[in-house]
């Protein structure tokens, strides 16, 4: 296998982008990561989005995207892992250039997801879930992850306060990323007081509906170290995919997200890497329990102890490992198919030493861990300052 | 959204609980699938599901989907039954959603799920109840 280096970044602000289409969104991420690489031609361009179908009413991305671009004839690719959909995008473009099939590849995600109501949206997003066997009895995403905390609460003592801290650490990071959809300070109480979504989940407890999107441009080491001029030149070290059952029902243990768990463990396997090893972290908290599982399951802390730790204030800025400084998904918002590619790009703005006020110093190894649905499938990339 | 003719062809599991057990290893799956996940066997004597359960794991939807919103707020839980089979239900007939509880005994009854929604059906499945 090749080595493969993100030579270039495109991310512009999250929110509720009324005025814009999806394809002036994407197209906009796509020309700011190619003209942040200093490329204007790629030999693919692989697209991350969960359901335009369902948002928009648009399939046939490849087309409708590589035109958009003025790169009608180039080949591109759409790929679906719900909301794990932009980390699938990278890890294909990642196989593509280490492989030697593409030399320089264009990675993106997008979702536009305001131009549907809200139950549409719910709708859209429920998708994710198994439609036959859970969605039909009226549960609800927030619904899924509320059954996860429940059971997390149950075996070893969670409390919604935690939970919280998890929002108010993700908050704080926000008011420091220009990109995020929210700049507000939001408090414990503000939480606990917001409306129950799904017990014991308030809102403040999940994500938003946003619209965004975000690009990455991947290629070899070696044209990366000719591009890059002063600045670091940052390498994917390890890239780990892995799926779970779809229903919360079929799986063995509801305390855990296996599939985070094996796909790090992979990503770990490829880079010579340990969870100890690691300065700066993004992981898909969709949800403020899903943040907790997911710093659990990529061996950050033992099971049981996510919880405590952002208490005690182990994953804020400051903290012993950082825990989504953009903002995370929380904050910084969550275009589902975007998410996994602005993760990334959060990651390399952190080890080029270009977070501003955020900035984690002296991060040269950082990790994204992203999510489709209730934990049915997870991609984790491990991104290194190349030596 | 769910079409007559899908719902149709799901009225064995929801109806009479229709489960597959692995010839092989013994398994039960609920529903029946192709292949056994533990063995990959393609064999399965076909059994109904025990009624009586326990709940696993619980929330309380209070921001339901669309063919919901007259049962909000509305209980829903993974509960394992006799045979160590889980599923995931609606929990009906409970006086205060906040009685729910890890461990509570439940007993599945044949009832209307959802209407009014977007296919304009109405649905029908089971839930478990307190027994
Ligand atoms: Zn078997």
């Amino acid at each position: 296998m090749r080595d493969v280096a993100v030579v270039g970044i495109g991310m512009n602000d999250f929110g509720e982008l009324w005025k814009k289409s999806l394809r002036t969104i994407w197209a906009e991420s796509a020309f700011a990561a190619l003209s942040d690489a200093g490329v204007d031609s790629v030999d693919l361009i692989t697209i991350g989005c969960m359901s335009p179908g369902l948002f928009v009413g648009q399939e046939h991305l490849s087309s409708v995207l590589a035109d958009e671009l003025g790169m009608a004839g180039v080949p591109a690719s759409r790929v679906e892992s719900a909301c794990a959909s932009g980390g699938l995008a990278l890890r294909t473009g990642f196989a593509e250039v280490a492989s030697g099939l593409s030399d320089t590849v264009l990675v993106t995600g997008v979702e536009k997801m305001t131009d549907v109501d809200g139950a549409d949206a719910t709708y859209a997003l429920g998708t994710a879930a198994d439609q036959e066997w859970e969605g039909f009895h009226g549960i609800t995403f927030p619904g899924l992850y509320a059954m996860l905390a429940v059971a997390h609460m149950e075996k070893y003592g969670t409390t919604s306060e935690q939970l919280a801290a998890v929002a108010v650490k993700n908050h704080a990071n926000g008011l420091l990323n220009p990109h995020a959809q929210y700049h507000l300070k939001v408090s414990v109480e503000d939480v606990l007081e917001s409306t129950m979504v799904a017990d014991p989940l308030h809102l403040f407890d999940c994500s938003p509906v946003t619209d965004g999107a975000a690009a990455v441009v991947l290629t070899t080491v070696e044209r990366a170290k000719e591009l890059s001029g002063d600045r670091p030149v940052v390498t994917i070290t390890g890239s780990g995919l892995a799926t779970d059952t779809i229903t919360l029902a079929n799986r063995e243990d509801l305390t855990e997200l296996a599939a985070v768990r094996l796909a790090a463990e992979r990503a770990y396997k490829m880079a010579g890497r340990k969870p100890e090893d690691l300065h700066v972290v993004e992981v898909h908290d969709c949800f403020t329990i899903a943040e907790v599982m997911a710093t659990e399951a990529i061996g950050l802390f033992d099971p049981g102890y996510g919880a405590s730790a952002v208490e005690d204030g182990l994953t804020s800025l400051q903290g012993k490992i950082p825990v989504n400084p953009s903002g995370g998904l929380k904050s910084k918002g969550h275009p589902v198919g975007a998410t996994g590619v602005a993760q990334a790009a959060e990651i390399v703005t952190q080890l080029r030493g270009e977070a501003g006020q955020r900035q984690v110093e002296g991060a040269t190894i950082g990790l994204a861990q992203n999510m489709g649905g209730s934990g049915g499938s997870s991609i984790v990339h491990i991104l290194e300052v190349a030596s | 959204m769910i079409s007559p003719g899908r719902s149709w062809r799901e009225f064995p599991q929801r109806y009479r609980l229709e489960a597959a057990k692995c010839e092989t290893c013994g398994k039960i799956h609920y529903p029946p699938r192709v292949a056994c996940s533990k063995c990959g066997g393609t064999t399965f004597e076909n059994i109904t599901l025990p009624r009586e359960g326990k709940v696993v794991t619980f929330t309380i939807v209070r921001v339901p989907p669309a063919g919901f919103t007259e049962q909000t707020p509305l209980p829903i839980a993974i509960v394992e039954l006799m045979d160590g089979v889980r599923i995931m239900v609606q929990i009906g007939d409970l006086a205060d959603p906040s009685e729910l509880e890890i461990g509570m005994p439940v007993r599945l009854e044949f009832r209307r799920i959802s209407w009014d929604g977007e296919a304009g059906l109405i649905f029908y499945g089971h839930k478990a109840v307190k027994s």
